[in-house]
């Protein structure tokens, strides 16, 4: 248990705590890129994912995204990501991570939007017609409100995936927690890489739960 | 820091596959030996545990709780973490993707053997099978379609997660991304990305048709 | 008769959690050879019941033989293998074919594959399930199709005993009878013990040479032969099970063979119309058979031998409902009921005239 327990000491190390490369800068980091790579995504797919399963068109686009989305490795993508980076003069580290990451969170997003909103009982939406509501009424007031339980287990994908990979942004030079394992490889840290192991897990299940909690509250109750 | 790959590099270099079809072919053999590999481990312990969970339905939350765990640490964390004790091994790598089939095996065990249908239970038990004969000749091949659709979704998976691996010095086709990662040099990247799709799509219709060929019963179901 | 092949003895079954007996001191004795049909409404215990003979399920208290020996002493593996078992969702494999199905208590028994191969054979003729249909899987034959595999896979290793859980409960009426008319062929021929469980009445009526009528609870309300149970219901509880039409399923189970019909009033044609018109008057009726040398030519009434000198000058009328000596009563009636004149119906035996039933005859059994 020798390891651990330098591990222990490195994070609870106050020198660790503080500056560009302590642990809350690194944590904020992180959040930050996944945040912001999540809702840009979200922002995209959410709306193009109603689009195909309101009107039906396009359903082939989300198949073939899927399931590709599902067989390319995020290290894969991570490693595409860079020389489309430098092909546009975007530098290392944030836009290239975010590259990545925005590709990684797409397919989770718009496959459960899609599905969502095309799930919505036909029945419903022709009662909906029925009753003299619109086209855009009957995607707010009723689709949407319908699809939610399933959007958000989308953006509860997509975010413990980008987290999870935002740590492998330290290999194409980005900030975050991965920076301690890679770091650490490098100059074979056994203390460092293990602390930033145990912060990444932490942040990955702190992640989970917390979007476990979020989608919870988007379900309908279903006693009424 | 130099950008080695300039603006003007090509994407994609065919005379650099020509020059390293040797060390291609041997990553391919090795990605697809370390995903065997953690898929038949994998297969051993989500079988007994599959069976123990579904017979002592308590042990059931506890174990897929755990497989959940694993499942939500991200790669790197987990082999960063592994490093510490097993080091720059096989014997890391494998530890680490054999952690990620368990989830999605175990369920699909779980939710095979509770699809047999109870009508056929009770009646091998009213002919007077042992609950051994029971579980090989009834359950396990009746709980096969699924089971293999876990295994196709492990497989994809862990296909993915084993370029990860090129961290710690494994991975695969994955060593040609991070190589070119590192070197700034995007041919090997497409490479590794690609030929990993490949791989994942090949093992994939294989398993399929692997069911196809395994499961005459209920290919049928037509002409019912 | 010695010891009966099937014996229960003050068989209680009490489930876990439950406050209720699910069966309660049932006492049950089934002969070698005989289909006992156990029969009452959705709690009575007869599934139960019936899942004990074979240990899928335990008793609580009591005890039961098979062939003498007692159940909870035997290996319920090897107990199980020795007792054939149908079920109403039949419980096919839906992996294996039609031909492995019906295999699989002799390969559980370890027959070599010849033995196996020519029994599979055997059974798909004596269930009419064409040779074609082996190789399939479950998913492919229809309900009645199925019905039958799961009767040949219970028969597979020619069990003495059998236990059948509404066999053909799945399928609609029409096949059920089919089902029920083949399966009461091929019993015929085996002479199996058969545990038979059923909810419907008629079902038990057909199929049982005693019935076992159970209430909820897992009483024991009555236990006889399907004539005597209609003839005689023990209490309200079973007359009330046994439904409205009781006097007519009744006369379902009777043979016209097994009743003594009355020759009734024949003259033969030769004879003086005089002769007629005593036969009239001590059979206290307006008409006559004219029958010749056993040969029936028809019958004559009053009117039409007014004024005649033989009863051949008057023309014989055709009578229009027959019935033969092996037909149930139920059948007799229906046939006089919708006759021309309903008067009779004459029976034959071969191609002999017999005699006649009339409504008085038939009412008469009824009432019995």
């Amino acid at each position: 248990m020798g390891v651990v327990a330098e591990a222990l000491v490195w994070l609870t190390d106050a020198a660790n705590w503080s500056g560009t490369a302590g642990i809350p800068n690194r944590v904020y980091e992180h959040v930050r890129i996944s945040v912001f790579t999540v809702m840009c995504a979200a922002a995209l797919a959410i709306p193009v994912g109603m689009a195909i399963g309101h009107t039906g068109k396009g359903r082939f686009l989300v198949v073939t995204l899927s399931n590709v989305g599902r067989a390319i490795p995020s290290f894969a993508i991570l490693g595409l990501a860079l020389p489309i980076a430098i092909k546009l003069n975007l530098g290392l580290g944030f836009w290239p991570t975010f590259i990545a990451l925005f590709a990684l969170a797409i397919p989770p997003i718009l496959t459960n939007t899609y599905i969502g909103v095309a799930g919505v009982d036909r029945d419903l939406v022709e009662a909906a017609r029925g009753m003299g509501m619109g086209n855009r009424q009957i995607l707010r007031r009723l689709e949407m409100r319908l699809a939610a339980p399933v959007v958000m287990v989308g953006l509860r994908t997509a975010s413990v995936e980008v987290v999870a990979t935002a740590t492998l942004a330290a290999i194409v030079a980005g900030g975050g927690l991965g920076r301690y394992i890679i770091d650490g490889f490098a100059v074979r840290d056994d203390a460092r890489i293990l602390g930033g192991a145990i912060l990444v897990a932490i942040l990955a299940i702190f992640t989970e739960l917390f979007m476990g909690g979020v989608e919870r509250l988007a379900r309908p109750r279903t006693s009424s | 820091m130099i950008l080695a790959q300039s603006t003007e590099e090509p994407f994609f270099r065919p005379e650099w596959v020509g020059r390293n079809l040797d060390r291609i072919w041997e990553q391919l053999v090795e990605h697809a030996y370390l995903t065997g590999l953690a898929i038949a481990i994998g297969l051993l312990i989500s079988i007994p545990a599959g069976v123990f969970a579904y017979r002592h339905r308590r042990a059931y939350p506890p174990i897929t709780w755990f497989a959940g765990f694993l499942y939500t640490i991200p790669s790197l964390a987990l082999f960063a973490f592994l490093t510490a004790y097993t080091g720059l091994t096989t014997l890391t790598a494998e530890i680490g993707l054999v952690s990620y089939t368990l989830l999605i095996l175990i369920r699909n065990v779980v939710a095979g053997l509770e699809g047999v249908p109870p009508d056929t239970r009770e009646a091998a038990r009213g002919m007077g099978y042992t609950s051994r004969q029971m579980l090989w000749r009834v359950e396990l091949p009746l709980a096969f379609p699924v089971i293999l659709a876990g295994i196709r979704v492990a497989t994809v998976t862990i296909i993915g997660l084993v370029t990860v691996t090129s961290l710690i010095g494994k991975g695969g086709l994955g060593a040609f991304i991070l190589q070119g990662i590192q070197r700034f040099f995007s041919t090997p990247i497409v490479v590794g990305a690609v030929l990993s799709v490949l791989l994942a799509v090949a093992a994939d219709l294989g398993l399929l048709g692997l069911q196809r060929v395994l499961t005459p019963w209920s290919r049928e179901k037509k002409w019912a | 008769m010695g010891e009966p092949h099937i014996r229960l003895v003050d068989v209680v079954k009490q489930f876990p959690n439950s406050q209720s007996l699910a069966v309660d001191h049932l006492n049950l004795e089934i002969e070698e050879g005989e289909t006992a049909v156990l029969v009452g409404p959705s709690g009575c215990g007869k599934t139960t019941t019936m899942k004990m003979i074979n240990r899928l399920v335990e008793p609580t208290s009591g005890q039961i033989y098979v062939d003498g020996r007692d159940v909870m002493e035997q290996d319920p593996v090897q107990l199980r293998r020795g007792i054939g078992y149908v079920i109403q969702t039949i419980g096919l494999m839906p992996h294996r074919t039609i031909a492995q199905n019906i295999a699989t208590v002799p390969e559980l028994l370890g027959w070599e594959d010849s033995r196996v191969k020519s029994r599979v054979t055997e059974l798909a003729g004596m269930l009419e399930l064409s040779i074609e249909l082996l190789s399939r899987y479950p998913s492919e034959l229809s309900g009645g199709q199925r019905q039958r595999v799961g009767v040949a896979r219970a028969l597979a290793a020619d069990p003495p005993v059998m236990l059948m859980d509404e066999p053909f409960g799945a399928v609609d009426p029409i096949v059920r009878a089919r089902l029920q008319d083949q399966f009461l062929d091929i019993q015929d021929r085996l002479r199996k013990t058969i545990v038979f469980v059923t909810h419907d009445i008629d079902e038990a009526i057909k199929m049982a040479d005693r019935i076992a009528i159970l209430n909820v609870g897992g009483i024991l309300e009555q236990y006889d032969s399907p004539k005597e149970i209609l003839r005689n219901p023990a209490n309200d509880f079973v007359r009330e099970f046994l439904g409205s039409e009781r006097g007519l399923k009744r006369l379902a189970l009777i043979k016209v063979s097994e009743i003594e019909v009355e020759e009734g009033p024949v003259v033969a044609p030769g004879e003086p119309v005089q002769k007629a018109f005593e036969v009239m008057e001590s059979s206290g009726s307006t008409w006559t058979s004219v029958v010749e040398d056993g040969e029936l030519l028809g019958w004559v009434d009053r009117q039409a031998l007014e004024g005649k000198a033989r009863v051949s000058d008057a023309p014989a009328q055709k009578f229009s409902a027959f019935v033969t000596a092996d037909s149930s009563l139920r059948e007799a009636l229906d046939s006089l009921i919708t006759s021309e004149t309903q008067v009779a119906a004459v029976v034959w035996e071969g191609q002999r005239y017999r005699g006649v039933l009339n409504l008085e005859r038939i009412s008469r059994e009824i009432l019995a």
